[in-house]
């Protein structure tokens, strides 16, 4: 092969598969820069990689690349019993765990016929989307922090160490949480639990203003997320896109009111929706986000029930009958589907999990195709994706 | 007219980080939030949900409530728990090596013994250790939950730190034990004074 040759950048990079198997974009002429964007990078979270051919500063092809923690979430579905299977629903989405915590188990209980206490499906709707705020806050630091703006991340930490407070006084931990169980959860809530909530709600009320006016309204910021990255309505259900990222396009798909599983109904609560689906939509859509999240927590807290927050009648070792089960709930990052079969047994047979920053990622080829470098970064932080959740 | 829009663009940037560095200077003088660790410490460690404990009997300290039932064993995802027992009266029993076979390939081979100890009141008997292998929990609670008499307890040990694998692996009995004795001579000592 002569050095000219469009194919030989493959032969004189001496990288893994997926760079010795990069096909060159058609559109290239003459000289390419294929480049591989992490998978240690500061600004991919966790250890995504994405292989990018570069004209200049123009990127022609970008191609993500997958696996490096997966963990074999699934495999391990079908080895444990339905019970020992709880812990790995926190580490699929560190960020939004209990979203997973609820899918499973609320998977499970379909399957098993297992009523849920009214009382636990309060404690479910105040505790998830306590979570769905923290994810939120992390994902406003950690994009500003791609875009360059350091300062926004330590005010999102102080107010989720706050969330976090309150979450440990009933779960027990911080970050990985088991806290639902099959028929209700594991600890009823305190009275300390309602009073710091209740004081979170109208804390983080206040604090959003701010938000706003730091960040929000910055010209800067503004320049950096306004047209960038325009998702069209199209593309978005074409990628199987859920989540913020789809509603930033314009549609009004959340699970909440779609298919109101638990007792999201009973809620007054709406769902923001963007109009360009550009990058600053989906930021908007997200900001939104907090603020009915928190309605709904003051919804919830003001008509919160007294009774058990976990059926005694579960037993110990679950059972379901021989079937299959497919349920979804709305995560912070879109749409969670766990599909389960049984074969009657102690444990699943099959156990698939629909992960929605996979389809979410996917986006990114196409949309930072045409784009410069530094736009990519913006288009990429925007998509709020967590590694884990998408390797699994 | 451009000129005109870079001009207007350039004052409101100005604007917006004055606006931002508003906030910055009010954040400045506000009370620090970060807790300088080992100068000081967190205030609400008692709600955190550490490794486990074994709960004594009420009248009894030294002994704990465990009826040695083997179900926090077999419901453990990753096999922390093991247990060694005997027949009160007798040395050594037939099943607790079966009983204990629960320790293969760690959350991966299901660990789960199918085998269930008869009743305590059929064959009485006593734990030697309770082993707990602490580099494999993942605190999900699911012991505590299931122990039958109450026996688990989360420890408030946040502050677990070790070099080797080894300062991970408890006798949760010897635990319990020396507990329960440092408690009794601090008492004695109070009441001594």
């Amino acid at each position: 092969m002569t050095p000219s040759d469009n194919t030989t950048m493959q032969n004189i990079l001496s990288g893994d598969y997926y760079t010795n198997n990069f096909t060159l974009s058609p559109a290239a002429e003459g000289d390419t820069l294929v480049l591989n964007l992490g998978p240690q990078h500061p600004s991919t979270h966790g250890v995504l990689r994405v292989v990018v051919e570069l004209d200049g500063e123009y990127i022609l092809k970008a191609e993500p690349v997958l696996g490096y923690i997966h963990r074999m979430h699934e495999k391990m579905g079908e080895v444990k019993t339905y019970a020992q299977y709880l812990p790995n629903m926190g580490r699929v989405d560190y960020l939004h765990a209990l979203a997973w915590n609820w899918a499973y188990v609320a998977a499970v209980e379909k399957l098993a016929g297992v009523a849920v206490p009214l009382r636990a499906e309060y404690i479910r709707v105040i505790t998830c989307e306590l979570n769905r705020i923290s994810s939120h806050l992390l994902w406003w630091g950690a994009y500003l922090l791609d875009l360059g703006a350091f300062t926004p991340i330590l005010y999102a930490f102080a107010d989720r160490e706050k969330i976090m407070d309150i979450l440990q006084i009933v779960t027990g931990s911080r970050l990985t949480y088991c806290y639902y169980r099959f028929g209700g959860v594991s600890a009823d809530i305190t009275p300390d639990f309602i009073d710091m909530t209740r004081e979170f709600v109208g804390y983080m009320r206040d604090r959003l203003p701010m938000y706003k006016t730091f960040v929000t309204e910055n010209m800067i910021l503004r320049g950096r997320c306004v047209d960038i990255g325009v998702l069209s309505k199209e593309m978005a259900v074409r990628y199987g896109a859920t989540g913020p990222v789809l509603r930033g396009s314009g549609v009004a798909h959340d699970t909440r009111k779609i298919e109101p599983y638990s007792i999201y109904d009973r809620f007054d609560f709406d769902i923001p929706v963007g109009k360009n689906g550009d990058a600053m939509d989906r930021y908007d859509v997200r900001i939104a986000e907090i603020q009915e999240s928190l309605r709904i927590i003051e919804q919830a807290l003001a008509t919160l029930p007294a009774g058990d927050y976990l059926n005694p009648d579960v037993p110990e070792r679950i059972t379901p009958p021989k079937g299959e089960v497919y349920f979804a709930v709305e995560g912070a990052r879109g749409k969670i589907g766990i599909y389960i079969v049984s074969d009657g047994g102690i444990k699943p047979y099959r156990l698939k999990l629909r992960a929605p920053g996979f389809s979410n990622l996917h986006l990114f080829a196409e949309l930072s195709q045409g784009t410069i470098l530094a736009d990519a970064v913006s288009i990429l932080g925007s998509l709020d994706l967590v590694i884990p959740e998408i390797d699994r | 007219m451009k000129i005109m829009t870079n001009y207007s663009n350039a004052i409101k940037g100005l604007l917006g980080l004055l606006k931002g560095l508003k906030i910055t200077g009010v954040e400045f003088f506000k009370p620090q939030l970060t807790i300088h660790y080992p100068r000081k410490e967190v205030t609400n460690l008692a709600t955190y949900r550490g490794h486990i404990d074994l709960v004594a009997k009420e009248d009894a300290p030294l002994e704990p409530k465990c009826i040695i039932c083997g179900k926090c064993a077999e419901v453990c995802p990753s096999a922390c728990i093991s247990m060694e027992m005997h027949v009160k009266g007798e040395q050594s029993f037939a099943s607790p090596a079966e009983c204990r076979t629960i320790t293969v390939g760690h959350g991966i081979e299901i660990p789960f013994s199918g085998l269930r100890l008869p009743p305590a009141e059929v064959i009485e008997r006593e734990l030697d250790s309770f082993n707990l292998d602490y580099n494999y929990c993942s605190l999900c609670g699911l012991c505590v939950q299931i122990c039958p008499v109450g026996s688990l307890t989360f420890s408030k040990d946040s502050y677990l730190a070790g070099t080797a694998r080894k300062n991970f692996e408890f006798d949760l009995l010897q635990r319990l034990r020396e507990r329960s004795r440092r408690s009794s001579q601090t008492t004695t000592a109070q009441e001594k004074r």
